[in-house]
């Protein structure tokens, strides 16, 4: 089913923010904090970063002034929207003399995302195919997720570190949404041309301000989108991923990365997708109450891969190589995709700057000399 | 009462901030003394009751010919010993004169340096002892040192991640600083704990709870020299708390 798409002004996306918040939701967007754009409750578009842009590279983020005062015309941040369905620490139970209390699961109320990427809603439906599926599904994941309201946000400017369009998960969002909002500004104003993917969305649509959007509208904002994959700034080399990092298992490149790679585990902290946690047992001081909390955990941290006596992958060589290989490899045996969106995140905030798309580069490089080298002999 | 187990501190050349940790756990404290019997703790009551000590506490660096003596004598009376701090871990900031000219430091700091009895180095509780924990920080911090506690108590091993400090940076949700500000941070090479207290007033991480295990320094002084620092504001960098621990001090320049 498709609906009309319609055009929204600023003051259309703040009544949009207040509608959600009115139904109930938790509206959560962009907004400026500590020198960077993170992710935030909103209560009004003036929440919202009006006129930054951010500049990304390798181990860098920078805010940057822009000449207009656009509001989603920004890369990714340091968090993603895992923050809040997958969120850092969480009770799981308590337990005291009388019994055994498993933590309070009953739904708080659902998010609203607002200004959600084509990569981050692909990154939301793999977190929802790790955690939300299969025969042991995550409840408390599903109570977040099920009731959840995406506002999804087309990207004209992508960033240094993007790279989507060569992952196949955007720039244009895919299915997902329950709006997709393109924002544009030029002689005929600032505005958001709106699509609604879902009954839902455009039954919000049709109680606050809008204008149809006409056909020339729509079109032009739609390739403004599809013009920004020619604009990433990064691209996933083109090659079996999988079927490289099988056999690069023994590869010299873990050494030289091994070198750079500083074991903190921010990539994974920062990666929309990464999921791993641990638990953690408190006994209070009296030993009369006891709490089981799950964290996030990272595999690049020695605890993770720890068994009687030790841990497995006690090398950097042989965590960066878990990570990657779990990322673009046996992620598709596991669960059928990949683990990897192209946000870039975890190549803007490496504190070292090692990025994911240029060590795929390094293997394929290093594996065809050794064609070339066994080609030779 | 006599069935509980009991607790020690013991203080060698340190500040007392980390036994001044345990105080500070006023509201925690009152149902630990209903769980320990605490029977040797100067700084809190000046009862003391004979050893053995079930958990000995030992805050402080070796840095006199008798630290070198009671340290034994501690250990001998100790079922469990735990060093609590950056004195005791890694022989503290007093160890800066490891690297420095002893005999000038005593004659320009004291009046009449003739009594001082005082050893050329400082050093960590495992360079002379077997110790069986060593809570990091400069000060420990609360949380762990409760949770070393109650784990000590329940008969399991504690919750103390040896990660780096970024894990609970990110986990805190706070931006980081050196990427969005270019600000150097210590972070990832240090040994978690302090929940990420200095990135989260926008200041780089100082390192005060030590080299995280399997640290890669090259790899960060590499990148603190990327980002402008002097070889030697990076020897200042790694030259504070926890300036003898050897994953910081086998990576600077003017060791
Ligand atoms: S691996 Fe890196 S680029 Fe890929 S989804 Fe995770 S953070 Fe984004
Ligand atoms: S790749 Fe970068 S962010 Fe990831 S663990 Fe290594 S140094 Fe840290
Ligand atoms: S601010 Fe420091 S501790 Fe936090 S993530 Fe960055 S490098 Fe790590």
């Amino acid at each position: 089913m498709t609906f009309p798409a319609a055009v929204l002004s600023m003051a259309g996306l703040d009544e949009l923010i207040s509608t959600l918040a009115g139904d109930g939701y938790r509206v959560v967007g962009p907004t400026l904090r500590d020198q960077a754009i993170v992710l935030a409750e909103l209560t009004s578009a003036g929440d919202l970063p009006a006129g930054w842009a951010v500049q990304t590279g390798p181990g860098t983020y920078r805010l940057k002034r822009r000449a207009d005062s656009a509001v989603f015309c920004h890369s990714a941040g340091p968090q993603s929207w895992k923050q809040f369905l997958h969120p850092p620490d969480r009770k799981l139970w308590s337990a005291d003399r009388d019994g055994f209390h498993p933590a309070d699961d009953r739904q708080q109320p659902p998010f609203a995302f607002l200004g959600v990427r084509a990569c981050d809603l692909a990154a939301i439906d793999t977190l929802a195919g790790v955690l939300g599926a299969g025969a042991w599904p995550d409840r408390s994941f599903r109570g977040r997720y099920r009731g959840l309201f995406v506002v999804a946000a087309g990207c004209t400017e992508p960033g240094g570190v993007c790279f989507c369009a060569s992952m196949g998960t955007g720039p244009r969002p895919g299915p997902g949404y329950d709006l997709a909002l393109t924002e544009q500004i030029d002689q005929a104003g600032h505005r958001f041309v709106v699509e609604a993917g879902t009954e839902a969305g455009a039954q919000v649509i049709a109680r606050i301000s809008h204008r149809a959007a006409g056909e020339a509208e729509l079109i032009a904002a739609r390739a403004a989108v599809d013009a920004a994959a020619a604009a990433m700034g990064r691209q996933m080399p083109a090659v079996d991923l999988a079927g490289l990092l099988a056999a690069s298992r023994d590869s010299v490149s873990w050494e030289q990365v091994a070198e750079r790679c500083l074991t903190c585990g921010n990539c994974t902290m920062v990666c929309p997708t990464c999921f791993c946690t641990t638990t953690r047992d408190s006994s209070g001081e009296t030993g009369e109450h006891a709490e089981r909390w799950q964290h996030w955990a990272s595999c690049f941290e020695l605890d993770f891969s720890y068994l009687h006596g030790g841990s497995v992958r006690s090398s950097g060589e042989s965590r960066y190589r878990q990570w990657i290989t779990h990322k673009l490899g046996t992620w598709h045996d596991q669960f059928g995709r990949s683990g990897c969106v192209g946000c870039g995140r975890c190549i803007a905030w490496c504190p070292v700057g090692i990025d994911i798309t240029e060590e795929i580069a390094t293997l394929v490089a290093l594996r065809e000399e050794g064609a070339g080298e066994a080609a030779g002999d | 009462m006599s069935n509980l187990p009991t607790l020690a501190v013991w203080k060698f050349a340190s500040c007392d901030g980390c036994q001044l940790t345990l105080l500070d756990c006023e509201d925690e404290l009152l149902s630990l003394a209903g769980q320990v019997r605490i029977a040797h703790f100067l700084e809190a009551s000046s009862e003391v009751l004979a050893g053995p000590y079930d958990l000995s506490l030992v805050e402080g660096s070796i840095s006199t010919p008798a630290d070198t003596l009671r340290i034994c004598e501690v250990r001998e009376q100790s079922r469990l010993l735990v060093t609590i701090g950056a004195c005791a871990t890694s022989g503290g900031i007093q160890a800066l004169r490891n690297y420095a000219d002893f005999e000038e430091f005593r004659s320009a700091v004291y009046a009449s340096p003739q009594y001082i009895e005082s050893l050329a180095t400082s050093t960590a509780i495992a360079d002379h002892v077997r110790v069986d924990f060593e809570l990091r920080g400069c000060p420990i911090d609360k949380h762990q040192l409760l949770e070393l506690i109650t784990a000590f108590l329940a008969g399991r091993r504690p919750e103390i991640p040896d990660t780096s400090v970024c894990t609970q940076c990110k986990r805190r949700g706070l931006t980081c600083v050196m990427v969005a500000h270019g600000t150097p941070c210590l972070g990832p090479v240090t040994h978690a704990g302090c929940g990420a207290l200095c990135p989260a007033v926008d200041r780089g991480c100082y390192g005060c709870f030590g080299p995280m295990a399997g640290a890669n320094l090259p790899a960060l002084t590499r990148q603190l020299r990327q980002g402008g620092m002097s070889a030697r504001e990076v020897d200042l960098v790694l030259r504070t708390f926890n300036v003898a621990a050897p994953g910081f001090a086998e990576h600077r320049e003017d060791r």
